[in-house]
């Protein structure tokens, strides 16, 4: 008998406050314990949804040792009280892990091996810096298989730079700034703060805390600020660290399902997974990686870019935002892209960022019911990009 | 002259001050800024947080700089991780010298912990982990708690050790419970092996206003201190009864105290009287009261010996005196028991639930045998119907106990145990018979209670490996186990004795090679002054009641029945032989015996007629305190002579021993604090125990 493929739907999300990494918010916090608050906090605010109903929880980490390690999936829901029916797992794809888990576990919905599902991930860059532990094979270099900077992803933006030729430094900035811009609108508005569950720190010098808010944003950060920072990567280069999303630390969570699941328990739903697209690029590049992943997306949907009402793409770097945007002719303040800001104000706590990236995409649908499509899109370290393609399930059927 | 106060600071001069850390949080629901005070000793939860003067002084400060705010909405308190605070840094105490310094110490905690409820704003106590004493009374002036599901403890232990709940506790508990809930905590609990509630009953009792789960509690506790600070959550509390009840309460627990301690120790009557007269009084007046009380008692003997006492089982028990380096230890990997009685059935439960080894049983008669076995399989489904095991616990547990009619089993064994009758010869030769099939290495342990070890060991080729393993009955109950080393006994032997022992969770004690070691040489001792003046021609119930001012755990009599009249004979007679000059055998007791009477006392409490009629005869009756007075003074004289003989380490030994092998109370400090303060060692002896002061370590 053929299968019949499952709708998915984005029920929820919830993540905490990111913090800044080393001295930050999270300095004397556990990675785990993140992923447990926001684990905790998507349950309670589905209390529709019988803890034993998950079928599997997703949790994405870059660095999978110490705190993130022991199959954080696992381990994290086990901590977070879900009954031990409940299985779990770890993912990695770097930048990509959250949203990595997101369409591997929605894939298994829409397969029918799962009803409902957790997806998240998590970085802690304070106590996991990037690169720890890692142990490349030789054979890269002497082979020549990736160029040297590959590895260092602020090199990889330099490139970017020498490959688009018209992004300069001013105009990456003024992209800087209009993020901190956005974001500090959103924040008043309240907008942000929807998805936050404010979330418990330790610190031995100062007692126990709460995270209520993201640490990095930078409200009211000038061009002329932005000007005289150094440009750590290249001597008189364009990539600093305004222009670029900080080392944080932070935890995200998503509540996935089956249409018909969800609207059995009466649970939200969202957004409608449409499909998803994974491409590689040269490593040293690897900040033009959502371009070919969203155009094999849009090729395979019989679809252009005129079809995408709104665009929230991971702020890895200004320039690789611009990029994007500049090889599918929008302009770089178009309103679509990115309306609450992104990672260069928010944070990137690396293998977290793709559900962010969902749960303000899902947001921005209800407020915008004329909007039918948009996407998800962040690149990936060795040279990746990923894009989800997700429909809004308040399009009223009138417009694009 | 320095103030009271900086002169306790100064006897508190090695105080772990547990900072009190504050920090801004903001509160969700847009409720506005809370103070969230974090009790931090900046050490893990393997060192608690406790209240000295410096860290009462800490927190003061950090309340100080609440109160002078006007932009907070609310103040909160909570421990470190796993732990908010076990009470009152005890560790100086006895170092205060005079009743003004004593009385400076109970008033600053007032002073500072009582500031918490009369802020301007609302205060919450996040009891996130184990809470005593004064660390319960932080909580309990706050004006709501909120409570971890995960606490593990939570008691108010003052009275166990000697003192009262006097920060607030015997005032403020029962006005927020009433008062038969808060004397379960304020004497009960203390009374009954100090006993502990957990989180779940903090909430159920109606201490705590609400319970979150431990995975994310403070952020919960948080949200529902929004909640309340916006009036959305209004906290009722039931009313408490201020009649009849509350009088009602105080008299039962009077009844319970009298009963468990005829008087001995002033600790829990005085808590008592605080409860009583809280009805009546008014927060300062209550107050004022407590602080007096904590003066008076804090000057006491039984504080001091209990202090003394709960070092011993704290401390002390944990780093045996005379123990060998534990690397010498070898492994155990399998443990056999000669023997197939109740008392062999007990030791293998014990092996295997602790070692998690395989243990074999071995008796002549396979009837006996199965019996055995089949105890300890029975004990093993108890254990699961309460829920304590596991289905797959009992399986592996099961399949570990099991029994063998020939020694053969014992082959691959490192431990061999014998539980078998009480005498030389029988010993001597189940101990040949296995060693002649184990290793060189394994260690023969046994279980007697009064025999030689050396001369059981003597005709070994390998007299080295023996060592006496003496547990208490019920074995499951009693921590103490006296290793007994023997003449030959080496190193290797007693440290895997003492690895052993810490594995099985008994508080190990080494004892020399004398007659029946300590608990039972003392216990037939005092007994034998008891039975001694029954025998000249006192009444039985007066010998027997002599010795209640002590306040012991069960009276002498009782305890003869407990031991069984037979098996007590036994030792008197090996200690008569062994020291004629101290120790005799009552004939009475004898003929007890002889008559086959195994009750003492009849279903009514009273002493079964037959055995009254044994027991009397004989012209010269003693009063009470004349009994009392001879049984504290042989006592006296015999802890001399066995420290003499090296028996033990050092007074501190035979205390532990007391307190964990015989249930002693921490009031008189196991004895012989006792015995010092109430002036018998000098009358004795000519000099106290301890002419510096109790020290445990």
């Amino acid at each position: 008998m053929p299968r019949t493929a499952r709708d998915v739907v984005f029920v929820d999300g919830a993540r905490t406050p990111f913090g800044k990494a080393g001295k930050g918010l999270y300095a004397e916090t556990r990675a785990d314990d993140l992923v447990v608050r926001v684990i905790r906090e998507l349950l309670r605010r589905n209390p529709q949804l019988p803890p034993e109903r998950v079928d599997e929880v997703a949790i994405a980490a870059t660095t999978q040792i110490g705190d993130q390690g022991l199959t954080i999936g696992r381990s994290a829901a086990l901590l977070a009280g879900l009954p031990r029916s409940v299985p779990g797992y770890a993912i990695d794809r770097m930048c990509a892990g959250a949203l990595t888990a997101a369409t591997t576990a929605g894939a298994g919905i829409s397969f029918g091996a799962y009803d409902v599902v957790i997806a998240g991930g998590v970085e802690h860059m304070g106590r996991h810096p990037m690169g720890e532990g890692v142990d490349p094979n030789p054979r890269f270099l002497s082979e020549k298989l990736v160029d040297p900077s590959a590895l260092v992803m602020g090199n990889t933006a330099e490139n970017l730079h020498d490959r688009f030729p018209s992004i300069t430094k001013e105009r990456a900035d003024a992209y800087a700034v209009r993020s901190q811009d956005k974001v500090a609108k959103a924040y008043a508005e309240g907008k942000i703060q929807q998805d936050l569950v404010e979330t418990l720190v330790r610190s031995v010098e100062q007692g126990f805390g709460l995270a209520s808010a993201d640490e990095p944003p930078r409200a009211g950060t000038s061009m002329e600020d932005l000007a005289k920072l150094k440009t750590p990567f290249r001597a008189h280069g364009n990539v600093t660290p305004g222009n670029a999303a900080g080392l944080n630390d932070g935890a995200t969570g998503a509540i996935l399902a089956a249409e018909d699941v969800a609207a059995e328990m009466g649970l939200d739903a969202r957004m409608r997974l449409v499909d998803f697209s994974f491409a590689g690029v040269e490593p040293e590049v690897m900040g033009v990686g959502p371009v070919p992943a969203t155009e094999k997306l849009l090729a395979r949907q019989g679809m252009s870019m005129d079809d995408i009402g709104l665009i929230e793409i991971n702020e890895a770097f200004a320039v690789q935002v611009l990029a994007f945007l500049e090889h599918f002719g929008i302009a770089d303040d178009d309103a679509r892209v990115n309306p609450w800001g992104g990672a260069i104000a928010l944070g990137h706590p690396l293998a977290s960022s793709g559900v962010r990236l969902m749960m303000q995409l899902s947001r921005l649908f209800a407020e915008h019911p004329e909007v039918r499509y948009g996407l998800t899109t962040m690149c990936v370290g060795m040279g990746m990009g990923g894009t989800v393609l997700w429909e809004n399930t308040n399009w009223e059927g009138n417009a694009k | 002259m320095s103030s009271p106060i900086e002169q306790a600071r100064e006897l508190f001069a090695d105080e772990v001050v547990t900072k009190a850390l504050s920090r801004d949080v903001e509160l969700p629901y847009g409720a506005g800024t809370a103070v969230l005070i974090t009790l931090d000793n900046g050490h893990d939860h393997t060192k608690p947080n406790t209240f000295g003067p410096g860290g009462l002084l800490s927190l003061n400060e950090a309340i100080d700089a609440a109160a002078a705010r006007t932009d907070i909405a609310a103040v909160a308190i909570t421990g470190k991780p796993f732990i908010f605070a076990v009470g009152a840094d005890l560790t100086g105490v006895p170092l205060l010298e005079n009743r003004d310094q004593a009385h400076a110490i109970g008033k600053l905690g007032h002073d500072v912990l009582r500031r918490l409820g009369e802020l301007d704003v609302p205060t919450f106590a996040f009891v996130n982990g184990a809470a005593m004493g004064g660390g319960v009374e932080a909580a309990l002036h706050c004006r709501y708690r909120t409570v971890s599901s995960g606490v593990p403890a939570f008691a108010l232990p003052e009275a166990f050790l000697g003192l009262v709940p006097g920060w607030g506790g015997t005032y403020l508990l029962p006005h927020l419970i009433g008062a038969e809930k808060a004397l379960k905590l304020i004497i009960e609990n203390p009374l009954n092996q100090n006993k502990m509630i957990k989180g779940p009953q903090v909430r159920e009792l109606g201490i705590a206003d609400a319970m979150f789960e431990p995975a994310d509690f403070v952020e919960e506790s948080l949200r529902w201190a929004a909640k309340v600070v916006k009036g959305d959550i209004t906290v009722e509390r039931p009313e408490v009864d201020k009649g009849e009840a509350w009088d009602q309460a105080v008299n039962n627990a009077r009844f319970l105290v009298e009963g468990k301690l005829h008087g001995a120790a002033p600790a829990p009557v005085r808590a008592l009287d605080l409860v009583a007269a809280a009805k009546e009084r008014t927060r300062d007046e209550g107050f004022a009261a407590e602080d007096d009380a904590l003066a008076d008692l804090i000057m006491t003997d039984e504080l001091k010996a209990g202090l003394y006492a709960f070092d011993l089982v704290q401390k002390r028990a944990k780093r045996p005196a005379g123990a060998p380096d534990k690397s010498l230890a070898r492994k155990v990997n399998k443990v056999g028991v000669v023997g197939a009685g109740l008392m062999a059935g007990q030791l293998a439960l014990l092996f295997a639930r602790r070692l998690d080894v395989p243990v074999v049983l071995t008796d002549l008669d396979q009837e006996r045998l199965d019996k055995g076995v089949d105890y300890v399989h029975g004990e093993v489904d108890k254990l699961l119907a309460k829920g304590r095991i596991g289905q797959d616990k009992a399986n592996r547990l099961k399949s570990q106990v099991t029994g063998s009619l020939t020694k053969d089993a014992f082959a691959d064994a490192d431990f061999v145990i014998e539980a078998v009758f009480e005498k030389m010869e029988v010993k001597q030769q189940v101990f040949a018979e296995v060693e002649a099939v184990v290793s060189p290495e394994a260690i023969l342990a046994t279980n007697t209670s009064s025999l030689s070890v050396t001369e059981m060991a003597s005709r070994l080729e390998h007299p080295e490996r023996v060592v006496g393993f003496h547990f208490f009955n019920p074995v499951a109950v009693l921590p103490l186990l006296e290793l007994v080393r023997g003449e030959k006994t080496d190193e290797a032997a007693l440290a895997t004795a003492f690895a052993t022992a810490k594995k099985l969770k008994k508080t190990a004690v080494l004892c020399k090679d004398a007659p029946a070691f300590v608990v039972n040489r003392l216990l037939t001792l005092f007994m034998g002054e008891v039975l001694g003046a029954v025998e000249e021609g006192t009444e039985p119930e007066t010998a027997d009641r002599a010795v209640a001012p002590l306040g012991l755990p069960m009276s002498p009599l009782l305890l003869l029945q407990l031991v069984g009249p037979a098996v007590a004979l036994h030792v008197s007679e090996t200690l008569a032989t062994a020291f004629p000059d101290r120790f005799s055998v009552s004939e009475q007791h004898r003929r007890m015996v002889e008559a086959g009477k195994t009750q003492v006392f009849g279903a009514d409490f009273q002493i079964d007629p037959e055995v009254k009629e044994l027991f009397s005869g004989g012209g010269k009756a003693s009063s009470e305190q004349e009994i009392l007075d001879r049984a504290l003074e042989a006592l006296a004289k015999e802890i001399r002579i066995m420290l003499d003989e090296g028996v033990v380490a050092e007074a501190a030994d035979i205390d532990l021993c007391l307190i964990t092998g015989a249930g002693w109370p921490f009031h008189l400090g196991g004895i012989t604090p006792y015995l010092d303060f109430s002036g018998v060692s000098e009358r004795v002896n000519g000099a106290k125990f301890h002419p510096e002061g109790y020290k445990a370590l």
